[in-house]
């Protein structure tokens, strides 16, 4: 579009990080935030340029390559097809939504809160567009180092320990789909310039053996079982999105979890499809389980942050055995939940900080009765939690359906059992509702006001997501539609 | 050649240069500029290959690409050593220029033990990088510990060169060609006759010796704590990674036709450097003593080159020392200048001198591998050998999996100096110079540069 050196993924990189270095020099915090919402509204702007661009076939403008290590075959070639269109758009649509609704609370050093968020994501948007397994690997390690600062320095008490146990548990993982990597890197066929390739073209046209497969499968998974997260490796997760700064855990349990079953979708999926056929059972009997787990743990949190921690958990689980059905209708169903369980959890931890800047406490039993001082906000929390529960009209429905569709046609037993979750989810989702909004308010709440308006215009703009995708999901189909054909075709 | 006779003259020359200088200031500047003169002479020879003394060394030892642009990554690595640190040389004891001299001649040997061809120049090379390192080991004469450490480097020192000698008798002897030139020991993939076997595993004990691999290691961690913090700098940096070019240069001429004999054993003293190494170091409360059991650990990687003895092998080692070289001497300089040691000694540094710390947690992260650095691409190049080798997968998941535990005790470090206050002074700031942090930055930078562009080394080992 700009010529051959200026491409829409590349700008999607580079702004933020060229953004995000510069935060560091902005010493004052109400210009830095500014300018953070500034970069991440125009980088909104470029990704919904993409949209458009997709939309109308005019692709040219949507990959890139340059020659990084000729001599090893890595080279940073970066793209946008179907699931990292769709990706990117969700990453570069939080960001201004999360600025804007963290805009008043304060930060100390806010130059670096700022300018580590923009680098976190710089990172993200750089696993969602590599088509170079190298280059992947450095954005996905790259993703986790600002998060890392993020928590350690900004979070709550038992900070350190939480970030810690996150970052080494992430690191082990992603150091053994290195291994992965290399391995399957070493097996593909030779290019003018080197003995092997990283591309993903490579990748996905290597020919490796049914016991080869198991091996790689093994290493691949497990990276992205940590990052999803999958039982049991999820023990990381509600410590440390307890612990992290409200913004930081909307970035973690919107975007980042999503960078687990991209890599499935991505990486896993075409590059392994005998392995992946041979242990589908396996991780779909994994999710399954952790589904039912993390709703029954669900139903008995006190805390509002571990009770959506958890719920995200029994949500994601629910995409991950979707995907591994290989099933078309649940593939897009996971593909287009992805987008829906971002902008529905984003909704969720706005309100739970509303509530806790104004009254300083996140537990059910000291909440009750918030409706009768705050009935928009209220109104708006029973919307996302009907997004959360998955109701008809709102986005989370059609996804869910739609994987259901797909689990059924796999095996009627996992469905069963995984659609306990639905009735547990609105169990827990409906109880906490009950608790802290509606029933008697005590002396704590009867000094919450209602939410000023800026609060408001970005819940709308919450629901306005939840209602528009929930009835009119076409568009996010024409999106995927790519990615899911050619998964499918490596099944055949 | 040029670096060799060099470093030999300009040490006689700081030497003797000792009764002259007047000020303790001046024998720094002078291994300054000697060195340099060294490394353009050294770069001269690197682009021509045409040494300026037209020394006739009947083939003792070899020159070529390979071997020279190691020797120029030790020399700018020594440079930037006496650039952050020179000044901590000084502080060590009386005899200053003495020190110098003695750090150019364990050059000299650093150069012998890059480029030889023979058994016997291998033994130089080794003895004259090792003993004026026992000397500087024990030169802050006044503190028991050193004199300890010393001691100890010296004892274990030559019984580990014993070794060395009866294993290359027993080469010499059980040979066809009756040779010491390594080229010619000429194994053939049969079986190895007995001399030869037990040869090359006296040789193994001695360079893992050397290298500190374990179970050979045990003399490191006291060695590396005693010494004056600015020569551990360069013990565990410039003369480790010398002695790895020299362990693959040996089994790799010599040794590497019946490579699956020995595959093995190095792979068992691969694993057992790494799991020792990392998981004591986890445990460690003084960072000196901690970056030490750190030396090993990488060293355990470092030896995964050996196990997989090919091309990516090579150049990958020589990548990993640079990049292990370079975040080292960084990190140590930062060390040198802290009043407390211990990793709550760095507590609150963030705040204090921003610029050190933010380059530390560079250092830090290119030592524990995270892309960007150029850790990750030493660590990258020696995975891909390893599995190109093709053989012993289990040893390159283990690798990984220590790897994961060496992030634990580095970011310990990370989190000391940025999520945890201190009220004391943590640096004394006379110490801190404007020069000193732009040559850290300078450092910082250049490992990220390697770490995007790793074939700047890489690319120009073989023409």
């Amino acid at each position: 579009m700009f010529g051959n050196y200026i491409t829409i993924p590349h700008l999607l990189i580079f702004i933020p990080l060229l953004a995000g270095l510069v935060t560091f020099f902005i010493k004052s915090q109400p210009a830095a935030k500014a300018w953070s919402l500034f970069t991440a509204i125009i980088t909104f702007g470029i990704s919904v340029l993409s949209l458009v661009y997709s939309h109308n076939n005019e692709l040219n403008g949507l990959a890139y390559s340059y020659e990084w290590l000729k001599e090893i075959g890595a080279s940073f070639s970066v793209s946008l097809d179907g699931v990292g269109r769709l990706l990117t758009f969700l990453t570069a649509v939080s960001f201004p939504i999360i600025f804007v609704a963290t805009y008043n609370n304060d930060y100390k050093n806010a130059n670096s809160f700022f300018g580590l968020m923009l680098l976190a994501q710089a990172g993200l948007m750089g696993v969602f567009v590599a088509t170079d397994a190298l280059l992947f690997y450095f954005f996905w390690e790259l993703a986790l180092i600002p998060v890392y600062f993020l928590c350690s320095r900004w979070g709550g008490e038992k900070r350190i320990a939480a970030t810690f146990k996150f970052f080494i548990y992430t690191f082990a993982g992603s150091l053994l789909m290195l291994v992965g990597i290399i391995y399957t890197y070493l097996h593909t066929s030779a290019t003018p310039y080197s003995d092997h390739s990283f591309a993903i073209q490579a990748f996905h046209s290597v020919m490796l053996t049914a016991a080869q497969q198991n091996w790689l499968f093994w290493l691949f998974f497990i990276a992205f079982a940590i990052k999803m997260p999958i039982f049991p490796f999820h023990t990381w997760q509600p410590d440390t999105y307890e612990q992290s700064p409200t913004a930081v855990t909307m970035v973690l349990s919107g975007v980042m979890v999503k960078m687990g079953l991209f890599g499935v979708i991505r990486w896993l999926l075409p590059v392994v499809p005998l392995a992946v056929i041979e242990f589908d059972n396996v991780v779909i009997g994994l999710s399954v389980v952790g589904i039912i787990y993390a709703s029954l743990i669900a139903l008995k949190q006190d805390d509002l942050k571990r009770l959506v921690a958890y719920s995200s958990i029994a949500h994601i689980g629910l995409m991950c055995a979707a995907i591994f059905t290989a099933k078309q209708v649940a593939i897009e169903g996971a593909m287009i939940q992805m987008f829906n369980h971002g902008i529905n959890i984003i909704g969720l931890w706005i309100v739970i900080d509303l509530i806790e800047k104004q009254l300083g406490v996140r537990k059910i039993s000291q909440l009750g009765g918030i409706a009768h001082k705050a009935p928009v906000l209220t109104i708006m929390l029973v919307v996302i939690a009907f997004a959360n529960i998955a109701l008809p009209l709102t986005n989370a429905f059609v996804g869910e359906f739609m994987m259901f569709s797909g689990l059924f046609k796999f095996n009627v037993w996992y469905t069963a059992v995984a659609g306990l979750s639905i009735i547990l989810a609105a169990v827990y989702t409906l109880n906490m509702v009950q608790k802290v909004f509606y029933g008697e308010s005590n002396a704590l709440t009867a000094s919450m006001k209602e939410i000023s308006l800026n609060e408001k215009l970005i819940l709308s703009v919450v629901l306005v997501a939840i209602f528009l995708v929930g009835v009119y999901p076409q568009p996010m189909f024409e999106l995927t539609k790519d990615t899911v054909s050619f998964i499918l075709t490596r099944f055949k | 050649m040029n670096a060799i006779i060099l470093t030999a003259i300009w040490g006689v020359i700081m030497m003797f240069g000792g009764v002259f200088f007047k000020r303790k200031s001046t024998p720094l500047y002078w291994a300054i500029g000697g060195l340099v003169l060294i490394l353009i002479a050294n770069c001269h020879e690197l682009m021509t290959l045409q040494p300026l003394f037209a020394a006739d060394v009947k083939d003792l030892l070899v020159f070529d690409q390979f071997n020279l642009t190691f020797i120029t990554i030790a020399l700018s690595c020594t440079l930037l050593f006496f650039l952050l640190s020179g000044r901590d040389i000084e502080k060590v004891g009386e005899h200053v220029s003495e020190y110098f001299a003695l750090l150019f001649f364990v050059l000299c040997g650093v150069c012998i033990a890059a480029t030889y061809n023979t058994l016997l120049t291998l033994f130089l090379g080794i003895e004259i990088m090792s003993i004026p390192l026992y000397i500087l080991t024990g030169s802050d004469k006044r503190n028991l510990k050193s004199n300890e450490a010393a001691l100890k480097y010296f004892l274990m020192g030559s019984f580990s060169t014993g070794i060395m000698l009866m294993g290359i008798a027993f080469i010499y002897g059980g040979n066809t060609n009756g040779s010491f030139f390594i080229e010619h020991i000429n194994l053939g993939a049969g079986k190895m006759p007995l001399l030869i076997a037990v040869g090359l595993v006296f040789l193994l004990i001695a360079m893992s010796f050397k290298v500190s691999a374990a179970p050979f290691h045990f003399w490191t961690p006291d060695v590396y704590d005693g010494a004056p913090t600015v020569f551990t700098s360069f013990m565990a940096t410039i003369v480790k990674v010398a002695g790895f070019i020299a362990f693959i240069r040996l089994f790799e001429h010599a040794f590497g036709n019946v490579q699956i004999q020995w595959q093995g054993l190095i792979a068992v003293i691969a694993a057992a450097t790494l799991l020792i190494g990392n998981l004591t170091a986890v445990f460690q409360q003084s960072v000196k003593r901690m970056l030490a059991y750190s030396s090993i650990a990488q060293a355990g990687f470092m030896l995964l080159a050996i196990f997989a003895l090919n091309d990516t092998a090579k150049d990958g080692l020589i990548l990993y020392s640079a990049a292990y070289s370079l975040a080292t001497i960084g990190i140590f300089a930062i060390l040198i200048k802290m009043n407390d040691y211990t990793i709550d000694g760095f507590n609150g540094l963030g705040k204090q001198q921003p610029v050190l710390a933010v380059t530390a947690v560079i250092f830090l992260l290119s030592l524990t591998g995270i892309p960007l650095t150029a850790g990750f691409q030493g660590k990258f190049y020696m995975l891909v050998a390893a599995l190109r080798n093709g053989h012993q997968h289990w040893l390159v998941i283990f690798a990984v999996l220590c790897a994961a535990i060496s992030a634990y005790y580095y970011f310990k470090i990370i989190q000391a100096m940025f999520f945890k206050e201190s009220s004391e002074v943590v640096v004394d700031d006379e110490d801190i110079s404007q020069a000193f942090k732009i040559l850290l930055v300078i450092t910082a930078v250049l490992i990220i540069v390697l770490g995007i562009f790793p074939t700047l080394i890489t690319g120009q080992l073989h023409s």
